[in-house]
């Protein structure tokens, strides 16, 4: 199976990426070289197979996430955090208009 | 046509931990923008989540709450999408596992003049983090972040389409709301937004099986928007149907002002989520040990105390719905029997149903603030059944204790002191206080001897006139029943 | 100086015949006189307040080993003062407010930070071309590449510029750019090294580790390195341990798995020859070689390519241009303003792989990608432990060629996903692996690149490794080799 244009445009989109049509095409041939790849993948029989999702989970007996007390640790760095924004004013990070 | 409304609801609850569900950050409301908001709030290069316990066990109370299944093992998953007040570009949720899966919430509603006890089904409810506010006020034409809010636990509580109308969506709101105040783990402050109410709303012909497109509304912060909202946004979608439209699934705003709900723009390109299980993070195994460790710690649930009430006291089970609508009312209500006494269960169930609500009811408060304490309503049950003041002189005295409070137990004796309230009972003061009234009404007295039994209801009602309402009225019937047939 | 090991440093330290000043000041020096563009960003006056506070750490008595240490990171890691880039654009003038937790251990033990590590953006390669601050050269030969993601931290042991370096291994990053500078380095079990301030490529595949001139050192880094850490919630509860316990002991009986798989067409003669010879060596030593199969070891490429991509897409989700990083210059509204900001501030390779990864997580393909990923991960995971039925370490080649020339694959990434056969399958099983040098090789240029031998452990087997990599480089002294740079 390979990938279409609009496929790309999509995928464009929803990572939040932009593409001119040169990049476009050029994606699309580079992508399906990577899904002729992946492609290798479909011949496996996986039935029944659980997914691995954490790839310790086969040695480390009941998996579970460990959890923080419910205590405040923080405090307030505004000023330190914010060195790096773009843009702000008033403590706020500011952007384009949202609209809603 | 005929239509049948269908709604469903999905209630975004904060949970009241003091930090926030993935990092040590306050969650308190109010403060400086991003204050509080530490480097995993904002999504610095190279944080990590760490869950926090406190929301978790929240999340199991209320699964306790309302018969759920607290899953052994769920999974949080990345909801992926793009919007400033989602610092990551994906919100943590729980997409395939949640933690609470299933449930009822059982709830008393008035229909047609009558109530009945609803109950509506729950789907899930699962565990996922605030996002932060965007302010629109005009910063050099831009929009202002705030991520103070962003990461704050919420439980979201879904329910299965079972609702049918605005009313009853309405009742199961406040139930939902009163019972996680209840449970202590939401503040439940809908103006903050701590309690955020979306309802998915759709409209089909009575007797037809499939359901029609739903929209999702939002912005329903107030039980009184949340009615309006959905009998508006029904009107829309069947005079859109009704002209030969068709509805759109969206999620649309309300707009208070304007009465009116409104497509919201931004959530149109937002609908391939791409969730996975966060790699961040481990499944999230809750053992039943745990479970009942919380289950130990609870308060008593609302089903719980209704049934306790039903058995220990008598009461009806419409009684016991009303009086554990709300902890404050529900522990008022204990409070009085426990000093007045098991036998004024019935009588206090009777005042707080009738003079209590209502007066809170007329003066806009909150049970929690209820200016009579309940020893001293207590002290008011006891001297009507001891027959020192009646019923109808009681609703006076409460009243004054209400406008004058005070924190004396006896409170109840002084007013009736002070004002000199107390019921006549001694059969000397009556009987001569009867025979002028039967001297004054002698055609009454004609006709009950004629054998108009009634008449004797216009004699008594004149005696307790002459004693200013405080004539014991057994033993002003008696002296008259005595002097009548003599 | 610069030829000694950070053993050997650590003893001249601790007798006093050296300062840690002089020692920052030495270091500083080559890397101002150096070429290969390993380093990012430096900062003397901050390296030499860090050197004279080592200095009084070792007037005190018993100073930790690792104090007044040089030591440089991988610019994956965040640090306070010097930047935090990952190698990109989006992060160019970014400075954290906070030290990763490996950064802020080796801190604790007093040793000094010479700077950041040059490396493929996020991460993202097997050649180091992928840096938005230019390639790095490798030091054998400045036409080839050094190898990537940590292509800086391995130029910068092989030419001496630093004794000790972190990189990062997601799918060879350590073990592969090891291989072709001619350094040692360990990738760790998965959850032994914190990810606490790791700028996070692939979350579940993610692992630092040390990069350093001897297996002894990369045991001694390890020490401070490794450990749980609770603001990593796949960080493992795992006992600290003493990594250097096993350097002495002798490999008689060993049994060393050698996977047909990793023998097959496609690896280069000269590696070849070089990795046999290395595992006859250790039959030398008294170890004996079982053929064993890693069937799936082919299919390792796609798993990664699905798996890695998708967690990245997510993972990087958060460079938008509203709280840090790269903000376009104009744009017309907000989604223009995302769109510009992430088009600008990414090189194309993460830009690819962000697509592929949005792509197998998109509706309608998450179960035939993704899920299917997922599953295979769990057979290759399940390969390695019935091969370790049968061995007590695996080896074979890190990679199928000495390095190849800059430039070569820069515009194929299927080439360059190709070259990660090797390295994938452990990282997906998330094992412990190392590359130690072997030899050498003349690749196409018929000029000298380094080969390196793959080490494979089981889960928590790293002593055991460094141990057995120990052994080796006891009789052998490729290790001990330099560049002529």
């Amino acid at each position: 199976m390979s990938l279409k244009e609009t496929d790309v445009t999509r995928i464009a989109h929803l990572a939040h990426l932009e593409l001119n049509a040169e990049q476009t095409s050029k994606t699309l041939e580079q992508l399906n070289g990577i899904f002729a790849l992946v492609e290798k993948m479909q011949t496996i029989d996986t039935a029944g197979i659980e997914p691995l999702s954490h790839p310790f989970a086969l040695v480390v007996d009941h998996l579970a996430l460990r959890l923080r007390e419910d205590l405040v640790t923080e405090t307030n760095h505004r000023e330190a955090y914010q060195q790096s924004a773009p843009a702000t004013q008033d403590g706020l990070y500011l952007v384009p208009k949202v609209i809603e | 046509m005929q239509w049948e409304v269908v709604i469903g609801f999905e209630t975004h609850a904060q949970l009241s931990t003091k930090s926030k569900i993935f990092s040590g950050s306050t969650t308190q409301f109010g403060a400086e923008p991003n204050t509080q908001a530490s480097p995993v709030d904002l999504a610095l290069p190279g944080v990590l989540p760490v869950l926090n316990r406190g929301a978790v066990e929240k999340a199991i109370q209320f699964g306790l709450a309302v018969n759920s299944t607290i899953a052994p093992m769920s999974v949080f998953a990345r909801k992926n999408y793009f919007y400033p007040d989602l610092p990551k570009g994906y919100q943590i949720s729980q997409f395939e596992l949640p933690v609470v899966q299933g449930g009822v919430v059982s709830f008393a509603m008035e229909r047609d003049g009558k109530t009945e006890i609803r109950s509506v089904q729950l789907t899930r409810a699962h565990l996922e983090e605030d996002a932060g506010k965007s302010l629109h006020e005009d910063y050099q034409g831009m929009s202002g972040i705030d991520l103070n809010r962003a990461g704050t636990p919420l439980l979201e509580i879904v329910t299965e389409p079972v609702m049918r109308s605005a009313a009853e969506a309405v009742a199961y709101a406040k139930a939902l709301h009163s019972l996680v105040t209840w449970l202590g783990i939401c503040d439940g402050n809908m103006q903050e937004g701590s309690f955020r109410c979306d309802a998915n709303v759709s409209v089909r012909p009575v007797g037809q099986v499939e359901f029609g497109t739903r929209c999702e509304i939002k912005n329903l912060n107030s039980f009184r928007f949340l009615e309006e909202a959905i009998n508006i946004e029904v009107r829309r979608q069947i005079e859109l149907i009704e002209d030969g439209g068709r509805v759109v699934q969206e999620t649309r705003l309300y707009d208070p002002d304007k009465k009116q709900t409104r497509s919201m723009r931004s959530k149109e390109d937002s609908q391939d989520y791409r969730y996975f299980p966060d790699p961040d993070l481990l499944p999230l195994v809750i053992s039943q040990e745990w479970i009942n460790r919380v289950k130990a710690d609870m308060p008593e649930l609302p089903a719980a105390m209704r049934s306790r009430f039903i058995e220990q006291f008598g009461l009806s089970e419409y009684d016991a719905m009303v009086l554990t609508q709300t902890k404050a009312s529900a522990n008022y209500f204990e409070a009085v029997v426990t000093h007045a006494g098991a036998a004024q269960a019935k009588p206090a169930a009777n005042w707080m149903m009738g003079d209590v609500a209502s007066t809170l009811n007329r003066e806009g408060m909150e049970m929690t603030a209820i200016p009579v304490k309940a020893e001293q309503l207590a002290l008011l049950l006891q001297r009507i059944a001891d027959g020192t003041i009646s019923n109808k002189i009681a609703k006076e005295v409460f009243a004054a204790m209400w406008q004058a409070p005070s924190a004396d137990v006896n409170l109840a004796d002084q007013v009736i002191e002070a004002k000199g309230l107390k019921q006549i009972s001694d059969p000397g003061a009556l009987a001569k206080i009867i025979d002028d009234v039967l001297a004054a009404n002698q055609k009454s007295v004609e006709e009950f001897r004629a054998g108009k039994e009634q008449a004797i209801n216009s004699l008594l009602g004149q005696a307790m006139k002459a004693t200013k309402g405080k004539g014991n009225p057994t033993e002003m019937k008696a002296l008259l029943l005595a002097k009548l047939n003599a | 100086m610069h030829t000694k090991t950070l053993t050997e440093i650590s003893a001249l330290l601790h007798s006093k015949q050296l300062s840690a000043t002089e020692l920052a000041q030495h270091y500083l020096n080559r890397i101002a006189a150096s070429d290969l563009n390993a380093f990012t960003h430096v900062d003397p006056a901050l390296t030499l307040a860090q050197a004279a506070h080592a200095d009084k750490l070792l007037a005190q008595p018993n100073p930790h080993a690792l104090a007044g240490i040089p030591i440089a990171h991988k610019d994956i890691f965040v640090t306070r003062g010097w930047r935090s880039t990952a190698g990109s654009k989006m992060l160019a003038n970014y400075t954290s407010p906070f030290d990763a937790t490996v950064v802020e251990q080796f801190n604790q033990a007093g040793m000094v930070t010479l700077g950041k590590l040059n490396c493929d953006e996020f991460a993202m390669g097997s050649a180091n071309e992928n840096s938005f601050f230019g390639a790095v050269k490798n030091p054998w030969d400045k036409r080839a590449v050094p190898g990537g993601s940590s292509g800086g931290s391995a130029a910068a042991i092989a030419a001496r510029l630093a004794p000790a370096a972190t990189a990062t291994d997601t799918g060879g990053s350590i073990r592969q750019p090891a291989s072709f500078c001619g350094v040692t380095g360990i990738k760790p079990t998965y959850g032994r090294v914190s990810r606490f301030g790791m700028i996070a490529f692939a979350s579940s595949l993610d692992q630092g580790g040390p990069i350093a001139q001897t297996a002894e050192d990369c045991a001694l880094l390890l020490n401070s390195m490794a450990g749980f850490d609770a603001r990593d919630s796949t960080s493992l509860e795992h006992p600290n341990e003493d990594f250097r316990r096993d350097l002495n002991t002798p490999l008689k009986g060993l049994r060393i798995g050698v996977p047909r798989e990793f023998f097959g067409a496609g690896l280069a003669t000269d590696v070849e020859q070089a990795v046999r010879a290395a595992l006859a060596k250790y039959e030398d030593l008294g170890a004996i070689l079982v053929d064993i199969s890693l069937p799936k070891t082919e299919l390792s490429i796609p798993v990664y390519y699905v798996i890695a991509p998708a967690e990245a897409s997510s993972n990087l989700s958060r460079f938008d241009g509203v709280r840090y990083g790269h903000r376009a210059a104009n744009y017309d509204g907000l989604t223009d303003m995302y769109k510009k900001s992430r088009t600008e501030g990414f090189g194309d390779e993460v830009k690819r792989r962000i697509l592929v990864g949005s792509y197998v997580l998109s509706h309608g393909y998450y179960d035939a990608y993704y899920l299917q990923a997922q599953k295979i991960r769990r057979l290759i995971a399940e390969d390695f432990q019935a091969a370790f039925k049968q061995c007590d370490v695996i080896m074979g080649p890190v990679a199928p060629t000495v390095a190849w020339d800059l430039g070569d694959k820069a515009d194929d990434p299927v080439a360059n996903y190709l070259a990660d056969i090797f390295t994938l399958s452990t990282s997906l099983a998330g094992l412990p692996g190392m590359s130690l040098p072997c030899g050498f090789g003349q690749g196409e240029k018929n000029s000298k690149r380094p080969v390196g031998l793959q080490l494979i452990g089981n889960y928590f087997s790293e002593a055991k490794l460094l141990g057995v990599a120990h052994q080796y480089q006891l009789a052998t002294a490729w290790h001990t080799q330099t560049p002529s740079v």
